[in-house]
Parts: C-alpha cells; sequence; structure tokens
C-alpha cells in the first residue's frame, strides 16, 4: 500500500508524465495513444486525490499530509524545500482541480477530435494541471509560484493555441504580459515575507510566526497591509480583478474546453486559494481586507454590466467568470474565507458546465459564436441544454441550485461580518453593506445577461441559414451530464444550516487562526431576510430577462440601444479600458523604448562618443599628417617661429 | 591527476597546434581534432569539478594575521599548479580554482565544446559571401585553431591566480576573436572587429595600469612575498598575496577608489556595461554564430569574473564604497537593456541586448553584499553562459536557413518548423526567467539579496520582469507565430542532428538546475561567503588605514630603491 504522503506524487506526476509523453513523441503517436495517455493520466490523479482525501479525513482534526522531494534552494538564510502538503484547503482545491479537469480532458477528446495539434493540446493541457496541483499543493510560497507561473505559461500557449492566427495568438501574449505585471507585485511580497521570515516562507512557517506571542506582523500592520496588498497585486492578474482583469475576455481564443478548464474553473482562483491559504497573515490588516472586499464587489459589478452588452457567446462567459471571481473576492476580503472556497468550488462546476455547453454550440455551429446566429438549440441539442441551463439556474442563484448556496453566504457574511481587532471593530458597518448592496446588484445583473444569454441562443428558433446543429458525441454528452448534475448538486455540501455545512466544517482548522478577527452579527431573522433579497434579485434579472427576449418587451433591448445610443457603446466597447491602457501605459512605453535606442543608443553613445571619439583621433592625426609632412625646412621654420613666440610671451 | 588544470587549459590549444601539422589534403580531420580536444577538456572540468572540495574556504582573519604562505589550501585554492615563470619580475605561472572560478571552468570549457561542434560543416553554404551560413567550411585551417586558441585563453583567465599571467590570458583572447569576427563575419565584419579590439584594448590598458600600480607600491603585511620555490621577493603579481597578505604604501582611500574604477571600468567594457556596451550587439550581428556562442556564453563573463576576482578580493573597503554604484549600474543595464532589446528588429541584436540586460543582473546581485545575492551573481553568470549560448544557437539555425535575421520578415515558423520552435520556446522562457529552470533561480536569488541592501534599485530593476517578457513575447510572437509570411520557407527543414547535439545537453543543464540546484549553488557559498565577511568585515578599513601610517617610511624606501 502507498504511504499518504507518497499518494501525493501520484497525485502530482501523472499529469507531468502524459505532458512529456505526448510532448515529446507527439509527431509518432497515434491518436488512441494520445488520448489514453492524455486522458488517462487526469484520471489517475484523480483517484490519487479521492484515496488521498479520505484517509486525511480519517485522520481528524487538523491533519495534513506533507512529503518532501529533496531541499531545492538552500543559500544563506534561505531554506527552500521541494515539498507538498495536503490539508483540508488543498483538499478541496485538488479534488476539483482533478475532477473538473479529468473530465475537461475527456470532453477534450470529442472537441478537439479533428484538429491537428491534437498531441499537443493534451501534452498542453497535461502540463497546465501538473502546474495547478503544484500550485495548490505546494508547501511554500515559492513552490506555488512555480505553480503560478507554470500555470500561466500553459494559459499562454493554449490560448495561442491556433497560433497562425495573429490575434489569438495575440490575446496569448497579452495575458501573460499583464501577469507578468502581476508577479512583479507577487515577487516583491515575496522577497518582503523572505525578509522577515528570515528564508522561511513554508506555510506552517509563516502561520507559526505569525501566531507567535510578540509576532513581528503584529506589530507592523503596516509591513502586513504592505506585503499582503502586493500579494494581491499578483492575485488581480492571475484572478482577473479590476485593474488587471483585461487580459481574460481575450483569453477566449483559446479552444473552449481550455477557456472552462484555465479560465473558468481552475486557474483564475488561484488568486483566491491564496489570500485563503494566507488567511491568517490577511486578516491582520483591516485595510487590504477592504481594498481585496471593494474590488472583488466593484468587479462583481462592473463585469457584469459589460457582460449584458456582449454578443459572442464566450465573451459574455468571460465576463461572467471575471464577475464570479469578483464574488469570491468580496467573500474572502470580508472575512468569509469558507464561503470564498465554497463559491469556487460551485463556480468551478457551473461555469465549467456553460463553458463546455457554449463548446458544444459553437462544435456543433461549427466555429458561430455569436449568439444573435443562434436559437432554439433547445430542439437540437437536449443534453446540452440539460446542463447549460442548470448551471445557468446555478449562477443566477435561483434556490437548490449549487450557485445559490455559496452566492447566498457570500452576501449574508458580507452584510453580518464584521473585523475586530483587540476588540474593537475595525471598519464600519456600511462598508459591509455597501459591499453587500453591489453584490446584490451584480446579482440580478449576474441573473438578467445569463439568461438573456440562454433565451437567445437555446430558444426560440435557429437564425442561422447555414448552421446544422447537432448533438454531442459521447465523450462531450458524459462530461457535460457530469458536471451539469455537479452545478445542480455541488451545493448541498455546504447548505446554510450550521450542522448540515459539512463543507465548511471541513474547512474550519484552515481558517481557525482568523476565526478571532471575524464577528458576526446575524442571526436566523437577518438570514433568511437576506435569502430573501438574494432570491428575489435572481427572480428579477430573469424575469426582466424573459420579458424582454422571450416575452411581451421584445422590442426594449432595440429601442434602448437607440435610444441610449452613447451609454450603450460606452458598454459595448467595456469602457474603452484597453484603449486607455493603450495611450496611457503601451504607447509610452513604445516612445521611451524607440528613444533610448535611436536617440540614446544609437545617436548619443555609438555615435557621438564611441565613433565620435575614433574621428576625433582620425581628425588629430590628420590635422598633424598635414604638419608632419618630412619637410625639414618647415620643421625649423615653426621652431624659431615657436621659439620667439615664448620669447615674446615671457618678457 | 596532477595539473588537470593545465589540460583543461592547453588541450585546445594542443589541437590547435596539431591542426597546424596535418598538411591542408587532410583537412576533413581538423573538425574532429578540434571537437575531440574541446571534449577531453570538457570532461575533464567536469572531474574537476567533482573532484572540488565544495567546503574549503580560506580563513581570511587567520591569512591576514600569519602573512604570504605557500600552503594555497589555505587561501581556498585547489589544484594548484605553480612555478617561477619569469623571475626578474616575480611572475609565477599560478593557476588553481576556488568557488568564484570552478563553475566559469565548467562553463567555459562546455561552450567551448558546443561551439566548436556548432561550427561543424553540415552543407554547403548557399552563397558563399556570408561565410556564416551553416557551417564553417570557408578556411578551416584557420578557423579551428583561432577558435581553439580562444578556448584557452578564456580558460586561463579563469585559472590564472597570477596577475601577470591573467593579462597575458587577456589579451591572448583578443586575437583569435578578431580575427574570427574580421574573416568569417557579416557584411560590416571589419567595422565591428575593429570596434571590439580597440574597446576591450582600452580596457585592458586600464588594467594595466592599476596592475603595475599595484605590483609596485604592494608590501606584505608581515615578513615577505614568497615566491612558488620559497624564495623571497618584495613585489608581487600573486593574486592571493595581493588580496590577503599586502597593503599598499601611500595607496590613500582616494587611490584605492581610483584603482577600483580602473579595474572596474576595464571589467565593465567586458560585461559590457551601460554606457560601454555598443560594441556588443555589433560585435555579435557581424560574428558567425560560433563565435557569438562563445562571446555571449563565456567572454562576457570574463568582466564580471574579473570584477569578483580582482576589484572585491583586493579592494574590499573600496568594493564596499562603491556598492550602490554598482548596483545603479545594473539596475541600468537591466532596465535598459531590456527597453532597447524591445526596439530591435535584428534577431541576433534583440539577443545581444537581452545580454546587457540579464548581465545587469550580475552586477545587481554582487552589489548586494548579501550571500542570496552573489551566490545569485554567480550563478546568473553560468546560467546566462548557457541560456543564451541555446538563444545564439537557435537565432544561427534560422539564419542558415532564411540568409536573413529580420524578425519582420520571418512569421508563422511554429508551423513549419515545430521541433526548432519548441526548443525555442524552452530557451527563451527560460531567458524571461520562468521558474523550475535555472534563469529563474538566480534572478530571485539576485533580487531577494539586493532587496535587503538596495530597496528602490531593486524595485525598478524588478521592472526587468515585465519588460524581459515583452520583448521575449514579441519575438516569439513575430518569429514563430501568426500566418506563414514567405511561403518559400516551407521549405526549411527542422533542426538537423548537429543543432540537436549542440541544444539538447544544454537544454538538459538549464531545466536540472532549475530544478535540483543545489550541487551548483553549493560548489561557490564557501569561497563567496569567505569574500562577502572581507568586503563587510570592519578590518578592511583598518588594513587601509594602518597602510596610511606606513605612508611615510614607505616614500622613503621607495624613492631610495628606484
Amino acid at each position: 500500500m502507498i504511504s499518504t504522503s507518497h499518494l501525493l506524487y501520484w497525485v502530482l506526476f501523472p499529469p507531468l508524465i502524459g505532458a512529456f509523453f505526448n510532448g515529446v513523441f507527439s509527431r509518432h503517436l497515434s491518436r488512441r495513444v494520445v488520448h489514453w495517455v492524455g486522458v488517462g493520466m487526469p484520471f489517475i490523479s484523480l483517484l490519487a486525490v479521492l484515496t488521498a482525501v479520505l484517509r486525511l479525513t480519517g485522520m481528524g482534526h487538523d491533519a495534513s499530509v506533507t512529503a518532501t522531494l529533496f531541499p531545492w534552494i538552500t543559500v544563506g538564510t534561505l531554506h527552500i524545500d521541494f515539498s507538498l502538503f495536503l490539508d483540508p484547503l488543498s483538499s478541496v482545491m485538488t479534488l476539483v482541480i482533478t475532477f473538473v479537469g479529468s473530465f475537461i480532458h475527456l470532453y477534450s477528446m470529442g472537441y478537439m477530435e479533428e484538429d491537428p495539434g491534437y498531441a499537443r493540446y493534451f501534452s498542453h493541457l497535461n502540463l497546465f494541471l501538473f502546474s495547478m496541483l503544484l500550485l495548490v499543493l505546494g508547501r511554500s510560497l515559492p513552490l506555488l509560484f512555480i505553480g503560478w507561473e507554470g500555470v500561466g505559461l500553459c494559459s499562454y500557449l493554449l490560448i495561442g493555441f491556433w497560433f497562425d492566427d495573429t490575434t489569438k495568438a495575440k490575446a496569448g501574449k497579452k495575458a501573460f504580459i499583464v501577469n507578468r505585471i502581476g508577479d512583479f507585485g507577487f515577487l516583491l511580497a515575496m522577497f518582503l515575507l523572505a525578509f522577515v521570515m528570515k528564508g522561511d516562507l513554508s506555510f506552517p512557517g509563516i502561520k507559526a510566526a505569525v501566531l507567535a506571542p510578540g509576532s513581528y506582523f503584529h506589530a507592523h500592520l503596516g509591513f502586513v497591509t504592505l506585503v499582503t496588498l502586493l500579494l494581491f497585486v499578483g492575485a488581480t492578474g492571475k484572478s482577473a480583478q479590476i485593474p488587471l482583469y483585461i487580459w481574460l475576455p481575450d483569453a477566449m481564443a483559446g479552444p473552449t474546453p481550455v477557456s472552462a478548464l484555465i479560465h473558468a474553473a481552475t486557474m483564475v482562483t488561484a488568486g483566491v486559494y491564496m489570500i485563503a491559504r494566507l488567511n491568517f497573515l490577511y486578516i491582520l490588516s483591516p485595510t487590504t481586507m477592504a481594498v481585496v472586499a471593494g474590488i472583488g464587489a466593484l468587479t462583481a459589478l462592473y463585469a457584469a454590466t459589460i457582460g449584458i452588452a456582449q454578443n459572442d457567446i464566450k465573451k459574455v462567459l468571460a465576463y461572467s467568470t471575471i464577475s464570479q471571481l469578483g464574488y469570491m473576492f468580496l467573500a474572502v476580503g470580508v472575512g468569509a474565507f469558507g464561503a470564498g472556497v465554497f463559491h469556487l468550488m460551485t463556480h468551478a462546476f457551473f461555469k465549467a458546465t456553460l463553458f463546455l455547453g457554449a463548446g458544444a454550440v459553437i462544435h456543433a455551429m461549427h466555429g458561430e459564436q455569436n449568439i444573435w446566429e443562434m436559437g432554439g438549440l433547445r430542439k437540437h441539442m437536449p443534453i446540452t441544454n440539460f446542463a447549460f441551463l442548470s448551471a445557468t439556474l446555478a449562477i443566477s442563484g435561483v434556490p437548490l441550485f449549487s450557485g445559490f448556496f455559496s452566492k447566498d453566504d457570500i452576501l449574508y457574511q458580507a452584510f453580518t461580518h464584521r473585523i475586530v481587532v483587540n476588540g474593537h471593530q475595525v471598519l464600519p458597518a456600511w462598508l459591509f453593506q455597501l459591499y453587500w448592496a453591489l453584490g446584490l446588484i451584480a446579482a440580478i445583473i449576474t441573473a438578467f445577461y445569463m439568461f438573456r444569454l440562454y433565451f437567445v441562443a437555446f430558444t426560440g428558433s435557429l437564425r442561422s441559414k447555414t448552421a446544422h446543429p447537432h448533438e454531442v458525441n459521447w465523450s462531450m454528452a458524459t462530461t457535460l451530464i457530469v458536471l451539469g448534475t455537479g452545478s445542480i448538486v455541488m451545493g448541498y455540501v455546504g447548505m446554510p444550516i450550521e450542522k448540515l455545512n459539512v463543507f465548511e466544517h471541513f474547512l474550519d482548522p484552515v481558517f481557525e487562526a482568523s476565526a478571532p478577527f471575524i464577528h458576526s452579527t446575524g442571526n436566523p431573522t437577518t438570514m433568511w431576510s437576506l435569502m430573501g433579497a438574494s432570491v428575489t434579485a435572481a427572480g428579477i434579472g430573469i424575469l426582466l430577462a424573459w420579458l424582454m427576449y422571450a416575452g411581451a418587451w421584445r422590442n426594449f433591448p432595440q429601442a434602448f440601444t437607440t435610444k441610449c445610443k452613447h451609454l450603450y457603446s460606452l458598454v459595448f466597447h467595456k469602457y474603452y479600458v484597453d484603449e486607455i491602457y493603450g495611450a496611457l501605459v503601451v504607447r509610452p512605453l513604445m516612445w521611451t523604448r524607440d528613444v533610448l535606442h535611436q536617440v540614446v543608443d544609437k545617436g548619443i553613445i555609438d555615435n557621438i562618443f564611441v565613433n565620435g571619439s575614433a574621428r576625433f583621433v582620425d581628425l588629430v592625426g590628420r590635422g598633424i599628417r598635414i604638419v608632419a609632412n618630412g619637410d625639414v625646412q618647415a620643421y625649423v621654420a615653426a621652431f624659431l617661429l615657436g621659439a620667439l613666440a615664448l620669447i615674446l610671451i615671457i618678457f | 591527476m596532477s595539473h588537470i588544470l593545465s589540460w583543461i587549459t592547453f588541450l585546445p590549444l594542443l589541437g590547435a597546434v596539431l591542426i597546424l601539422l596535418i598538411p591542408k589534403s587532410k583537412s576533413g580531420s581538423y573538425k574532429y581534432i578540434a571537437v575531440f580536444s574541446t571534449f577531453l577538456s570538457l570532461v575533464l572540468a567536469i572531474w574537476l569539478w567533482v573532484g572540488f572540495d565544495k567546503g574549503l574556504a580560506p580563513n581570511i582573519a587567520q591569512l591576514r594575521a600569519s602573512g604570504p604562505s605557500l600552503d594555497m589550501k589555505a587561501y581556498g585554492i585547489q589544484f594548484v599548479e605553480r612555478y617561477v615563470w619569469i623571475r626578474a619580475f616575480n611572475i609565477e605561472y599560478f593557476i588553481g580554482v576556488d568557488g568564484i572560478s570552478i563553475l566559469m571552468v565548467v562553463l567555459s570549457a562546455l561552450v567551448s565544446f558546443i561551439a566548436v561542434f556548432a561550427s561543424f560543416l553540415v552543407k554547403k553554404p548557399v552563397e558563399p559571401i556570408h561565410n556564416s551560413l551553416a557551417g564553417i567550411q570557408y578556411k578551416e585551417r584557420a578557423y579551428y585553431p583561432l577558435i581553439l586558441l580562444l578556448s584557452t585563453s578564456m580558460m586561463g583567465v579563469f585559472v590564472a591566480l597570477d596577475f601577470f599571467l591573467f593579462y597575458v590570458f587577456w589579451e591572448l583572447m583578443l586575437l583569435p576573436m578578431y580575427f574570427l569576427i574580421g574573416i568569417w563575419g557579416g557584411p560590416r565584419k571589419e567595422y565591428a572587429a575593429i570596434k571590439f579590439f580597440l574597446y576591450t584594448l582600452l580596457g585592458s590598458v586600464l588594467m594595466l595600469l592599476s596592475m603595475i600600480y599595484m605590483y609596485f607600491f604592494a608590501v606584505p603585511t608581515h615578513g615577505t612575498f614568497l615566491l612558488a620555490d620559497g624564495s623571497h621577493a618584495t613585489h608581487t603579481f600573486n593574486l592571493m598575496y595581493l588580496a590577503y597578505n599586502a597593503h599598499f604604501k601611500w595607496v590613500s582611500f582616494v587611490t584605492a577608489k581610483l584603482l577600483w574604477v580602473l579595474l572596474f571600468i576595464g571589467f565593465a567594457i567586458k560585461i559590457p556595461m551601460f554606457p560601454f556596451h555598443t560594441w556588443l550587439p555589433d560585435a555579435h550581428v557581424q560574428a558567425p554564430t560560433p563565435v557569438s556562442v562563445i562571446l555571449a556564453g563565456v567572454l562576457l563573463k570574463m568582466g564580471t569574473y574579473g570584477i569578483f576576482r580582482m576589484n572585491f578580493m583586493i579592494f574590499p573597503h573600496a568594493t564596499y564604497w562603491a556598492g550602490t554604484i554598482i548596483a545603479v549600474f545594473g539596475m541600468i543595464n537591466i532596465v535598459y537593456g531590456a527597453l532597447v532589446a524591445m526596439a530591435q528588429r535584428d534577431f541576433k541584436s534583440m539577443v545581444a541586448y537581452s545580454s546587457i540586460s540579464h548581465m545587469g543582473y550580475v552586477l545587481l546581485g554582487m552589489s548586494s553584499f548579501t550571500i542570496e545575492g552573489m551566490d545569485g551573481a554567480m550563478f546568473q553568470m553560468f546560467n546566462h553562459g548557457t541560456i543564451t549560448s541555446m538563444m545564439f544557437l537557435l537565432v544561427g539555425v534560422i539564419y542558415d536557413r532564411a540568409h536573413h535575421r529580420d524578425m519582420e520578415n520571418f512569421g508563422g515558423l511554429a508551423r513549419l518548423m515545430p521541433v526548432y520552435t519548441a526548443f525555442a520556446a524552452f530557451a527563451f522562457m527560460a531567458a524571461l526567467g520562468l521558474p523550475g529552470l535555472s534563469g529563474f533561480i538566480s534572478e530571485v536569488l539576485v533580487f531577494l539579496g539586493s532587496f535587503q541592501a538596495h530597496r528602490v534599485i531593486t524595485m525598478v530593476s524588478m521592472s526587468g520582469v515585465v519588460l524581459g517578457a515583452a520583448y521575449v513575447l514579441w519575438m516569439i510572437h513575430r518569429v514563430f507565430l501568426g500566418p506563414v509570411k514567405h511561403e518559400e520557407y516551407a521549405k526549411f527543414s527542422d533542426l538537423n542532428w548537429r543543432e540537436w547535439t549542440t541544444l539538447v545537453p544544454l537544454m538538459i543543464i538549464v531545466a536540472t538546475l532549475g530544478v535540483y540546484p543545489l550541487p551548483v549553488l553549493h560548489s561557490m557559498t564557501a569561497s563567496i561567503s569567505a569574500l562577502r565577511s572581507n568586503i563587510l568585515a570592519p578590518h578592511t578599513v583598518h588594513a587601509m588605514s594602518t597602510g596610511l601610517h606606513a605612508v611615510s617610511q614607505i616614500v622613503k624606501t621607495t624613492v631610495g630603491a628606484g
């Protein structure tokens, strides 16, 4: 029998082997071998995770499993082991990643069936899975960072998977560079921490240092704020929050299963995971908490508004992802870490389902992504319809679907939580209520734009004259059914009833250290009334969507866009943020680059100084040559003139 | 094995002599002799590294107290070979390695071997005007001896522990380099070769000046300097004595700083450090691929190695004084190099500017005087050697096929040459510091170290993380992605066996050291920490002032002796 710590290797390494195998031998493999390996490896990981987590739950409260491979970097005081660890939080993450990941691999078999880059695709996707698992299993911040960058690389490779298309290749590049800006903050934070931690950057080490009596962190809250905010900059990059969200909509250029796995279910949640992982540090700084929650709430609302005006099925889903990630940050920002991770999990299911459903639609429509070309797909694709509808209900927060439980939990805790330091409430109550209000408005909009999408694409009749939609093949159908069912039922592990909330109980040990800082003002009355508000919000959104896109108010959207042309165009062009960044960041950078190259490098340094000094020597040489011409009489004449001049000067 | 270092150093030279002895009718054997001699040298270098005692470090306090000694182990030097060479000037043939040079020895042997191998001819050049195509079949009898001589002189620089010997090797390196660029180079080869030659010579003159100064004005703290055979000497070129057993008569702190600056500029030209860098892009763009590989892979490190060996060891106090200045220049190199790299259209020129940026990390790391930073700098030297070599080999691959390097005129190569693209992606990802590959570790160590010493400078330098990604990705975008721009490129063959053989070993090293860097980090740490504590120790200040006290007496003796 494999020991539990060795099981972690069985979780982590199969995808790496798969990636290596399909990457190196790609051109000599049949499709059958490619997908047996490419899809088989993630399932091996899944089995290993299931076994490991089962064993972990049997180990009792606060248990964790550590597996150390070898010391990675030891220099000076810095000591970083290459070691993995499994605790409740990483259990949840690995379960989600391997479960959703494995099924998306299965789905890809059908989706990428005819693609010439079959082996390359699976190699990249396996590599992604490996990096993502490393990210959540890494026992220290630097190891998390390897995974962090690894998933970024795979995201880059997969967004630009169809690299012949310049726009797609560009989207990959944009994603990588924007993420690098976030990494800048992440790295800086890591250096600051390493400095204080004297080289020990393992999570248990940091936790122990934070909790120690007379800890440096408690005495230097400014430092904590700085570090946590810098880490959060990294999170805004990876998890597509304001102001670094701009890469995610473009990332939809990648194959749709990639969007489902990387840009919806797993990678983009890395920032949330990181904050949940470091909850004991974040909770120390009320400022950071307020910023994280604020950015989250704003992003949730902002991205939702853009979602209304998008016509590309994947773009709608992209903005909804940004918006849902905003909810997760709102959650961790108000100290509702468990709820944040809960939403992360339900979101992984329903958003993956939405993307895979969209993928099925796009596949069936031969690449068409405009929802106005679709319509009536319900009849043509019943399985897809089932999955898409369940996920739409889930994301809209309709009761009894998974998203309802998690989103409601977040909004409830946002409303009732207070952050308390030394018995004092440090953030005003109105701030939490404001965040709640933003979240609630976003919930209305979410229900609206998601059902707009559903009604336009799936009901009515087909608008495209050329497409002949058909139901998907078995591999895609299986995945849709599994994940679609997941979008319905996954919420039941975290029901808002104290005793039945298995999920958050399981996570409790991870967030134990931050519990004393959180005070809940909630009671059953508040809970039920807030839940009523959430349900109403979802209802309003769905009703409006139905009226405007399937019911009596059908002419309203058209009339509205003509009447409020400017507002519509502002939203349709995503508030021109890309253009603003272009003018403020990209163009000045290009200008600096050209000035440095043409003026400073070529002009001043090389031309004036380097070659200038050569020319000067040359000139002096020529000058001397005129005088030193070998004519002795001229020399004597010059000598006499010089002597005469000297005499005149002296006397 | 005794004399292993001499063998490592001179095996290539032996190969060169052998080639010159073999008549031109058997010219087919030249390349095999060349590759065999460098291969043997590489095998020995690896053996040397395995046998290297990684824990040996000088006990500087004791060395200072005891005076010049013949026991080189006490100085942290291993594999010593030491003989009197020119007795009249106390010049010795003194070679050995410590933690500062061991990696450079391995790197130099490795890159030499790969460069020679990369010179092999695979097919006849299409246009004889471009002599750097495909392989070197043009004047092989001159080419191989020159590149082997270059290899010997580089190695000599890293093993020499006598300043004069160091200087000889340093200057010797100029000659083959000049001809290699000047004969086998591109259209503007003469300009590039002369620029390289004059620029480096300028640096050498500055170095020569300070060398002579030190020779005449260094006095032993205790007793006398000792030659290899035990005889006494009043002046010395011995770098270990200069570092630990000498102070300089009437060298005030101002003069020490001046000497430091002279040496530093001499080495800075080689790195190359802004603003002395403009020779590098020219030399690279004109040089044939194997020469570029050596130039970027090894020659640039001679600059930073020299700073470690001379400036840091001999003038610890002035080094301490100059810490911030070095850091500022490191920062400029990183940011400026990256920005200018972004502006390049020529593929090779872009890689050349990326070298400038990456060498900035070395400067930044060494300026921190922390173990992390200095280890990082040393490790970055090694990593830059392997990664940049890969990049130049890769540029060579496409130049061999397309006969141009204009990035705007490629596009879509990923479709045509998938294996080549995979290698290129690997190398360039390593260059932008992707975690899991070796460049990341050295970059992080450099930042981590320098952050403790220079906050703002490090933060500005860290923008290199973003800028580096920008120019690399933009290059990949222009060259490899998008639609195929020129249909005639469809006939390009993917990597051939020669190219595979040159790239795979480097790839393995870069990947392995990214995951398991400890063996390499360990081999330098002992020496680096000794070097560091010497710079930070208060006694460096003290030694300087005792030097000042002795001035008047020393002036008399010198004037009397003169």
